[in-house]
């Protein structure tokens, strides 16, 4: 976001305009967790895929394939939903298996 | 054509709101405000307007179905007293943040403890911050026009923000009295089609209201709201100038009575702008030379029209219907002499406090301020003082 604009230059109330420019905020600046993905466990059932509340779950193919770090905030829903202990959580700047 | 008809404020306030046929009301009943909508439901009942009436479940509910509606495009109109409005208090701010134009009469009322039902303004001056236009009604055919105003204000393109309709409480909105109405026809005709600005209904051009807004923006926004609020007040000139050369009745921000040749002055709002007409003409038939400025509007501050109102007198007392506890004096003798305090030969200014919990103002009270305005030779000893209290 350009931060110069007056409070001339911007819609008021904080409205904002343009749909879907929550792609231009990445909220992976804030993860302090981090999301490893356990191939040989995944089913590549979606679950994750449709809990992840920052749509970061990468799928390729109708498989689950990775996580987009950009956005991906560490919440560890996917980890938590996962039924077959196919993510797990680290913490940030730890290693994964 | 338009017919004259008997009314009490609230039914003026129903009548009204009646005739713009909104899109949404919401509302939660108290006293002094109930018969409004219960009014107001009959019309509803009777298919007599298109409104989606939502009784919801408290204030605080009342107030966030009117900012959803209003944020989906709708013309939306509400009303509350007292303790109701102290409770919606969070989404008072909301409503106006988000820049849309509802409209809400408040039935001023007392705040508790104790609890007390009559009219005062603590309810609605705890709201003058909040971002709201507040118009103040000496009675129920002010009351009538305002809403139709007070819409036009509201969604002007330069402001775009909420309008609270004031007026007092059991006063105004429980006696009965001689109401001019319009037709609906022109009611429409002057009001217009409402224009929605970013209505969240529109799918083709979505937006999100409420975003979070941090050290970043937030304050830009305000600065908005501030701007808002300036450009209100030629705005609200403009169409009560309009509305009266529409209906041939006068309205304007201020309204001075017996001004010009004054030397001491009652400056006042509501229903007691008329007790006090009543006095500055009994007054005026001894030879006194006094005189009355009824502020119609105390959101924005007219600090300008005021100043011009108030120069070249030689006192000047005003009068408030609430306490700002700790404060220097009431709301309105605050913004008066702070207007004032750069004005070359301003009068001296006192504040009289009276009224709260309904307690009646009497014409032998006020004509006792004027004498000791007339009597004090420069200035009044004393800043803030109290009519009707006992013990002073
Ligand atoms: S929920 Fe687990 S098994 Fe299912 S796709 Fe996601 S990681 Fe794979
Ligand atoms: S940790 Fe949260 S944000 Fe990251 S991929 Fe999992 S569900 Fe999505």
């Amino acid at each position: 976001m350009d931060q110069e604009k007056t409070w001339k230059e911007i819609p008021w109330g904080g409205l904002i305009l343009d749909a879907g420019n929550a792609q231009e905020y990445h909220t992976g600046d804030w993860r302090t967790e981090r999301p490893v993905h356990i191939m040989e466990n995944c089913k590549h059932c979606m679950y994750c895929w449709i809990c992840c509340p920052d749509s970061a779950v990468i799928v390729k193919d109708k498989k689950m394939v990775g996580v987009d770090f950009d956005f991906c905030k560490g919440c560890g829903i996917c980890m938590k939903v996962c039924p077959f202990d196919a993510i797990k959580m680290v913490v940030e700047g730890e290693e994964g298996d | 054509m338009a017919r004259s008809m008997a009314m009490a404020g609230n039914i003026a306030a129903a009548y009204s709101t009646k005739q713009i046929n909104p899109h949404v009301v919401a509302a939660y009943p108290i006293t002094p405000q109930t018969t409004m909508m219960e009014k107001f439901s009959e019309y509803v009942a009777n298919g007599e307007v298109d409104t989606e009436l939502i009784c919801v479940e408290s204030e605080h509910s009342a107030m966030s179905a009117c900012v959803g509606a209003a944020a989906a495009g709708g013309r939306v109109i509400t009303s509350t007293a007292a303790n109701g409005l102290a409770l919606m208090f969070e989404i008072v701010y909301i409503a106006a943040s988000n820049r849309l134009p509802i409209i809400m009469c408040v039935m001023n009322r007392a705040l508790s403890a104790p609890i007390n039902i009559h009219g005062d303004h603590s309810d609605s001056m705890g709201c003058r911050d909040s971002g709201w236009i507040q118009i103040y009604n000496e009675n129920a055919q002010e009351v009538y026009d305002t809403m139709f105003m007070g819409v036009r204000i509201g969604e002007h393109k330069d402001v775009r923000l909420p309008v609270m309709v004031n007026l007092d409480g059991f006063i105004t909105s429980h006696k009965i009295e001689k109401v001019d109405t319009l037709e609906d026809a022109e009611v429409r005709k002057f009001i217009g089609e409402y224009e929605p600005f970013y209505p969240l209904l529109d799918i083709e051009n979505p937006v999100t209201y409420g975003p979070l807004d941090l050290t970043d923006y937030y304050f830009e926004h305000k600065r908005q709201q501030v701007e808002a609020m300036e450009k209100a007040l030629p705005v609200v000139k403009k169409i009560s100038k309009e509305y009266s050369n529409y209906t041939g009745r006068n309205y304007d921000i201020l309204e001075s009575y017996h001004l010009d040749d004054a030397d001491c002055a009652i400056v006042t709002m509501s229903s007691t702008a008329g007790t006090t007409k009543f006095v500055v003409d009994k007054m005026r038939s001894e030879g006194k030379k006094v005189g009355m400025l009824k502020v119609r509007l105390f959101r924005p501050f007219p600090v300008e029209e005021i100043r011009e109102c108030l120069s070249g007198l030689k006192s000047v007392a005003v009068l408030d219907r609430s306490a700002s506890f700790g404060g220097f004096g009431g709301p309105l003798f605050n913004e008066i002499r702070n207007a004032m305090y750069d004005v070359d030969g301003k009068p001296s200014i006192v504040n009289y406090i009276f009224g709260l919990g309904g307690r009646d103002i009497s014409a032998v009270q006020i004509e006792g301020v004027y004498d000791r305005l007339m009597t004090a030779q420069a200035k009044m000893p004393g800043d803030v003082h109290y009519i009707g209290v006992r013990g002073d």
